[in-house]
């Protein structure tokens, strides 16, 4: 009931004069913050935006379980095991989430996980740093659980419905994640000096990866303008960069660990502090395959997809076994 | 000759904007245009709707209420799925 046939015209000239009228009807009702619905008629580019967007962020929440899952088996105490198993059990289904929003535009989940494991779909470039420390864990929880609610929050309210309501349920238990998170590297910086120096060796190799996630600065972002007037994207990403470091900066201070930028200063006029020049380079190489991590990932996907693909294909026999059998007795 | 049962329909409404369909109900009618338009005639008489859903009741799977325990159990003992389990100093503010 999903996908729709955009045009049934045989006139193009027709059919461009009739879009052209749907479009504008279409921005009004964006304009009027309508919610834009599965069935209702979209343009073809907010389609493919939505879906591009959407299924990236699906890959995200499932490759985000890897440097996580990293850690399970060896969480320092029953508590922490505990809460880090439901909190990537957590990314799972909002990986669910996503895939399902996405497929009421028109494409199936399997075809999505294809082009990911294929390598023609991105996911979040923080995914492709390693975990290599317990406290590791406590800095993703509290700075990249943190930085996705800043980019999720206003998610919420994005112009396309089924999206807009996945965002809402992803924020609620995000919540959880970042305050498990801040609980971690709270604890280990009020232990001993070397723990301490953990977190703080935690913090210095996650933090410009984690300004990196809200994406290239405004003017070298290619998707801002189209995605700002379709309301899918409510702040730029310099904008949602400054709210998140304005955020955990106080944060940071109560921890007594040092944002491994030298140059950072509160400007008194504006109330921001304001950061030193990002990488950009790093954050190419990375998207580009060459992050330290990249291949992993990918690796491990393919042979989680490969090695599920008996279960599959059991539920799936097992039902059409079911079908035929019923379909007997009815007979 | 018995009369034939008219088969049984659900109906969820999107009530605002941007809100998820909610189920408000069940009629009987004998196909989904019919269900769609009887719908809209019992449901939506005082304009509580943006949008309808009908669904066969037929093809609606429901757990057993009366295995709810079972169901629901799990998931009652496991408080550090919630934000407030974790403690987070008055002064670090919202997180």
């Amino acid at each position: 009931m999903y996908t729709q046939a955009l045009n049934t015209s045989s006139d193009t000239e027709d059919r461009n004069i009739e879009d052209a009228a749907r479009a504008a009807q279409f921005q009004a009702r964006i304009d009027a913050e309508e919610r834009i619905e599965p069935n209702d008629w979209m343009p073809a580019a907010y389609r493919k935006t939505l879906v591009r967007q959407i299924s990236q962020h699906a890959h995200s929440e499932i490759v985000g379980m890897l440097p996580e899952g990293n850690w399970i088996t060896r969480a320092p105490t029953l508590r922490r095991k505990a809460a880090l198993l439901a909190k990537v059990q957590d990314e799972c289904g909002h990986g669910l989430y996503l895939y399902a929003a996405a497929e009421t535009l028109g494409s199936s989940r399997e075809e999505l996980v294809d082009q990911m494991l294929a390598g023609k779909a991105k996911y979040s470039s923080i995914f492709n740093y390693p975990t290599l420390t317990w406290a590791d864990i406590g800095v993703i929880g509290w700075l990249v659980d943190g930085a996705a609610i800043m980019n999720q929050i206003p998610l919420c309210r994005c112009s396309y419905g089924p999206y807009a309501r996945a965002m809402i349920r992803v924020c609620k238990e995000e919540s959880f994640h970042q305050r498990q998170g801040y609980e971690i590297v709270l604890t280990l910086c009020r232990g001993t000096e070397e723990q301490k120096a953990m977190a703080q060796d935690a913090l210095n190799r996650w933090w410009w990866p984690v300004l990196m996630m809200f994406g290239p600065p405004d003017q070298a972002s290619q998707h801002n303008d189209t995605s700002t007037k379709w309301k899918i994207k409510r702040f730029s990403n310099d904008e949602l960069r400054q709210k998140f470091v304005d955020a955990t900066v106080p944060q940071a201070q109560y921890l007594g660990l040092a944002i491994p930028d030298p140059g950072m200063k509160l400007n008194q006029a504006s109330g921001h502090w304001e950061y030193s020049a990002i990488d950009w380079d790093e954050f190419k190489q990375v998207l580009a395959g060459n992050g330290p991590c990249n291949r992993d990932r990918m690796a491990a996907r393919r042979k989680a997809h490969d090695e599920g693909a008996w279960v599959r294909e059991a539920a799936a026999a097992y039902a059409e076994k079911r079908r035929q059998r019923s379909a007997a007795q009815a007979a | 000759m018995a009369t034939p049962n008219t088969p049984l329909w659900e109906v969820f409404i999107r009530s605002r904007n941007g809100l998820a369909h909610k189920h408000v109900g069940s009629l009987h009618a004998s196909d989904a245009t019919l269900a769609l338009q009887a719908a809209r005639d019992v449901y939506t008489r005082r304009g509580e709707g943006l949008s309808i859903w009908v669904v066969p009741s037929s093809a609606i799977t429901a757990s057993d209420p009366a295995e709810k325990g079972m169901m629901f159990e799990p998931a009652q003992s496991k408080i550090y799925r919630h934000p407030t389990f974790y403690e987070v100093p008055e002064e670090v503010g919202h997180m």
